[in-house]
C-alpha cells in the first residue's frame, strides 16, 4: 500500500450543506422581494441594495483581512437585509454607515459569525433610526409606482402612520414603506423557499405573526388584526429577521416563546409607543433574551419522564 | 401497513447500490488467521491452546474470563504458530492466536446437531448461545447469553430483531434476509422461547421491499405457533439504534441510562439470529460472519462470508484491491464505523463491513463557529442539544456538558453529519463523555 490511509473519528460522511450554501439560499429567498422592490420603487431601490451589500462585504473583508470578498455569504445577506428595512432611496452615505455599523458593531465586535447577540442588520437599522431618523423614517417613503418611471418625488406616509391602505394593496405591496417590507406576497414566496430548504421552521414566524394578529384583533377587530400583520415590517421581520439562526433560540419551545415575544413587543410599540413601527426593537429585545430562553426551555430527553411535582 | 419511525434523524445518501442484492459468497480461505482474544463488550478471553497445537474448525481456543464475555473459536484448521499481541480494529493491540491454515477445514468433533428447538428448554437455549460464543453482530458485540438472562424480576414480553440496517453502504443483513429468512425466524423463535416472550417483531427499513416480502413469507410458515410480526420502518438514520427501534416498533421509550429490558424488550441483530439458528441446528459456534465489502474505493464490492481473524488486506485483495484514489479504510458503516490506520488488521465478531472511501469523502473542512441553526437539535434522536454539549466540552466545561445531556448521547453522529458549520460535534461530545465518566469513577 503506497498511500497512507486517513484516520479520523466517525461519522465519515457529511451533509453537503454548509454556511455558504445556507446564505446563498437566503439570498435566493430574498430575490423575489428585491425584484418586487425594483418593480415598485424603481432603479433607486436596486442602487440602495447594491450599496448596502457591497459596503457590508467590504467592511467584513477589511476586518477579517481576507481576500475572499463573498466569503461565507453572511455579510451579503446582512447588507441586503439592512437595505430591505430602509426607504427606497436614502442618501448613499446613510446606507454605507448602516452597513458598516451592522458588520463592525453588530457582528464582528462579538467575534464574528455565530457569536453576535443581536441581529446585525437590525443593529445597523437601529443606529440609523436613532441617529439619522429624518433620512430613514418619518415622511421619506416614496409612493410606489409600478415600473418606477413616473412621479419620482412623491412621498407618502407609512400605512402604519395613516392606517388607510387597503388589504389588497398591502398584500401586493403597492403601498409606501421600506423597500423590502411592502409586498406580502413576495416575502411569502421567499419564505416558502426557506421552509422548503429546511432553514426556518414555523415556530418563530408562527409565534410572531400569531401574536401580532391576536393583539391587533383585540385592539380593533379581525380586519385590524390582518392590517397589522400585512402593514409595516412584520412579515419581513417574522420571516427573515427573527428567524436569523444566530440570534434566535435553538430549542423548539424556545422558538415559539421568542416569536410570541417579538410579536408582543412589536405591538406594544405600535399601539402605545412613540414610534409608528416596533418590529426592529421587538426583535432586538428578544435577541437579547435568546440565551435565557434557551436555558429555560431545555428539551426533555428521549425516554425521560417528567418529574412529578 | 403503516410505516413506523421515531422523531429526529437524518437522510444521508445510502450508497447501498454497491452491494444491494448481491448474494453471499464465501471468502477465499486465508493462509493464516489472526484471532484476537478480545472480541466483545466485557471481559477478554484466555488462550486455551498453545503454540504448536493443531486445532480444528469450530474448536474453542479462547475461554472467557468473566460472565459478560463469550468464548472464541478457531475459524480454520491448522497449527497455532504464535500467541502474541497484534493489531485490533478497536485500536490498541490485543493478544491474538495465529493459526496457519492447513487448507483441510477439518471440523471439530464437538460440532454436532443437538435437539430441535421444540425439545429445548429455556435454559438449554441460553447455554447453547453461551457455548457458541454468540455476541451482538450489529457491532456492539454484547454477549447474547447475557441479554437472554435478565434479572428474575423483569419479564420480557417482546423480542425485536433489528433488521433496519440503517447504516449507509452496508447490505449484509439485507443479504441474510434474502437468503437466510428461515434461519432468522428460527433464531427469533429461539430467543423468544429462551426469554418466555410472547411477541416477536422484525423491524426492516422500507428501502428493502424484497427483504420485507421474503421475511413475510418465512414468518407465515410459523403462523399460529408464534406471534411474529414484520414491521416496516421509515428509512432514516439511526432507525436501527436500539432505543429508536424499540420506540418505532412498540411505542415504548427506554429511559435515559437504562437498558431495553427496562421496557420488557430484548433486541437482537439479524446476524445474531442466524448464528443462533446455526448453533442449535448444526452445533456450529460463531467463527464466521457475513461482511459487506463496499465503497467507491474497492474494485469488486460484495457480501462475503468471512472467517474470524481473516486479515482485512486479504479480503481487499480478493475483492480486486483498493482503487488508486482510496484514502480511508473503515470497519463498520460510515456513520459509526472505525477508521483504520492499516489494512493489516483482523476482522472480529463485530465487523459488519469493510468500507473503502475515496478522496472526495475525506476532505477536511475548516471549522466555523456555531451559528446556532439548531439543525443538530432537530436531528438528535435522543432530543439532546448537541451544539451546547459540544461547545461546553470545547471550553472544558464538563459540568455544563453533563447538564445538556452528554451522557445520554449514543454517538450516532447525526449532529456532525448535519452541521453546516462542519463542527465535529459528536467528537467533542465523546471527549465530554470520557471525562465525565472518569470523574464519576473517582
Amino acid at each position: 500500500m503506497a498511500k497512507k490511509l486517513v484516520v479520523s473519528s466517525s461519522p465519515h460522511i457529511k451533509s453537503p450543506e454548509n454556511i455558504r450554501s445556507i446564505m446563498v439560499d437566503v439570498l435566493v429567498a430574498l430575490f423575489p422581494v428585491a425584484l418586487m422592490a425594483v418593480f415598485l420603487f424603481g432603479y433607486r431601490a436596486l442602487v440602495t441594495m447594491i450599496i448596502a451589500m457591497v459596503a457590508a462585504m467590504v467592511t467584513e473583508a477589511i476586518i477579517l483581512r481576507k481576500g475572499d470578498f463573498f466569503g461565507d455569504g453572511s455579510a451579503a445577506v446582512t447588507g441586503l437585509l439592512l437595505a430591505m428595512t430602509l426607504p427606497p432611496a436614502p442618501p448613499w452615505w446613510v446606507v454605507v454607515i448602516g452597513s458598516v455599523v451592522a458588520i463592525a458593531i453588530g457582528k464582528q465586535i462579538y467575534g464574528g459569525i455565530g457569536n453576535n447577540i443581536f441581529n446585525p442588520a437590525l443593529v445597523g437599522r437601529a443606529v440609523l433610526v436613532v441617529s439619522w431618523g429624518g433620512h430613514v423614517a418619518g415622511n421619506v417613503w416614496l409612493k410606489p409606482v409600478p415600473f418606477g418611471l413616473a412621479a419620482d418625488a412623491v412621498t407618502k406616509a407609512s400605512p402604519l402612520a395613516s392606517y388607510d391602505a387597503s388589504l389588497v394593496d398591502l398584500f401586493i405591496g403597492t403601498v409606501s414603506g421600506s423597500l423590502g417590507e411592502t409586498s406580502a406576497i413576495a416575502l411569502i414566496i421567499g419564505a416558502i423557499w426557506l421552509f422548503y430548504r429546511g432553514h426556518i421552521d414555523w415556530r418563530i414566524p408562527g409565534g410572531f405573526i400569531g401574536a401580532v394578529f391576536i393583539l391587533g384583533l383585540i385592539s380593533g377587530g379581525f380586519l385590524m388584526g390582518l392590517y397589522h400583520v400585512l402593514a409595516g415590517g412584520v412579515l419581513l421581520g417574522a420571516l427573515f429577521m427573527a428567524t436569523d439562526m444566530v440570534t434566535s433560540p435553538v430549542t423548539k419551545t424556545g422558538k415559539i416563546i421568542f416569536g410570541v415575544g417579538c410579536g408582543v413587543v412589536t405591538m406594544l410599540i405600535r399601539l402605545y409607543g412613540s414610534l409608528p413601527e416596533g418590529v426592529t426593537f421587538g426583535i432586538l429585545l428578544m435577541n437579547g433574551l435568546t440565551p435565557l430562553i434557551d436555558n429555560f426551555t431545555l428539551p426533555k430527553k428521549f425516554g425521560e419522564v417528567k418529574k412529578s411535582a | 401497513m403503516s410505516v413506523r419511525s421515531f422523531v429526529g434523524g437524518i437522510h444521508p445518501s445510502y450508497y447501498k447500490e454497491f452491494t444491494a442484492g448481491m448474494s453471499i459468497t464465501p471468502a477465499r480461505p486465508p493462509s493464516q488467521v489472526i484471532i484476537p482474544l478480545h472480541q466483545n463488550i466485557g471481559a477478554p478471553c484466555e488462550a486455551v491452546v498453545q503454540v504448536g497445537d493443531e486445532v480444528k474448525v469450530g474448536q474453542k481456543i479462547g475461554e472467557p474470563k468473566g460472565f459478560v464475555s463469550a468464548p472464541i473459536f478457531a475459524s480454520v484448521s491448522g497449527k497455532v504458530t504464535k500467541i502474541e499481541p497484534y493489531n485490533h480494529p478497536l485500536g490498541n493491540p490485543v493478544t491474538a492466536i495465529f493459526i496457519e491454515n492447513d487448507g483441510l477445514d477439518t471440523p471439530f468433533e464437538g460440532m454436532q446437531p443437538g435437539k430441535p428447538l421444540e425439545e429445548l428448554t429455556s435454559d438449554e437455549i441460553k447455554q447453547i448461545a453461551k457455548d457458541a460464543g454468540l455476541v451482538g453482530l450489529g457491532g456492539a458485540t454484547f454477549p447474547t447469553h447475557v441479554k437472554l438472562a435478565p434479572p428474575p424480576d423483569i419479564a420480557i414480553d417482546t423480542v425485536i430483531i433489528n433488521a433496519a440496517e440503517c447504516e449507509p453502504f452496508l447490505t449484509a443483513d439485507h443479504a441474510l434476509m434474502l437468503e437466510r429468512a428461515d434461519d432468522i425466524v428460527y433464531g427469533l423463535k429461539a430467543f423468544m422461547k429462551a426469554l418466555g416472550a410472547t411477541k416477536g417483531i422484525i423491524g426492516i427499513e422500507d428501502n428493502k421491499p424484497d427483504a420485507i416480502a421474503n421475511m413475510q413469507k418465512a414468518v407465515e410458515k410459523s403462523r399460529g405457533e408464534y406471534d411474529i410480526e414484520i414491521h416496516t420502518l421509515h428509512t432514516k438514520y439511526p432507525q436501527g439504534a436500539e432505543k429508536m427501534l424499540i420506540k418505532a416498533t412498540t411505542g415504548r421509550e427506554v429511559p435515559p441510562g437504562a437498558l431495553p429490558m427496562a421496557v420488557n424488550v430484548v433486541n437482537q441483530n439479524t446476524g445474531t439470529a442466524v448464528a443462533m439458528a446455526e448453533a442449535i441446528k448444526l452445533g456450529k459456534p460463531l467463527y464466521e460472519r457475513v461482511i459487506t465489502v463496499t465503497g467507491p474505493g474497492i474494485r469488486k464490492p460484495g457480501n462475503l462470508l468471512v472467517k474470524n481473524g481473516t486479515l482485512v488486506k486479504d479480503i481487499i485483495k480478493q475483492c480486486g484491491g483498493m482503487k488508486d484514489n482510496a484514502r480511508k479504510l473503515i470497519l463498520g458503516g460510515p456513520m459509526m464505523g472505525l477508521a483504520q490506520p492499516t489494512d493489516d488488521v483482523p476482522v472480529i465478531k463485530g465487523t459488519s463491513g469493510v468500507l473503502i472511501l475515496t478522496e472526495e469523502f475525506v476532505q477536511e473542512y475548516p471549522i466555523s463557529a456555531c451559528i446556532k441553526c439548531g439543525k443538530c437539535v432537530e436531528v438528535c434522536p435522543m432530543n439532546l442539544l448537541p451544539n451546547f454539549i459540544a461547545s461546553a466540552s470545547e471550553k472544558q466545561r464538563m459540568d455544563l456538558a453533563e447538564k445538556y445531556g452528554a451522557m445520554d448521547c449514543f454517538e450516532c453522529g447525526s449532529c456532525t453529519y448535519t452541521c453546516p458549520a462542519k463542527r465535529p460535534l459528536v467528537q467533542w461530545i465523546r471527549i465530554a463523555k470520557g471525562e465525565i465518566a472518569a470523574s464519576r469513577r473517582k
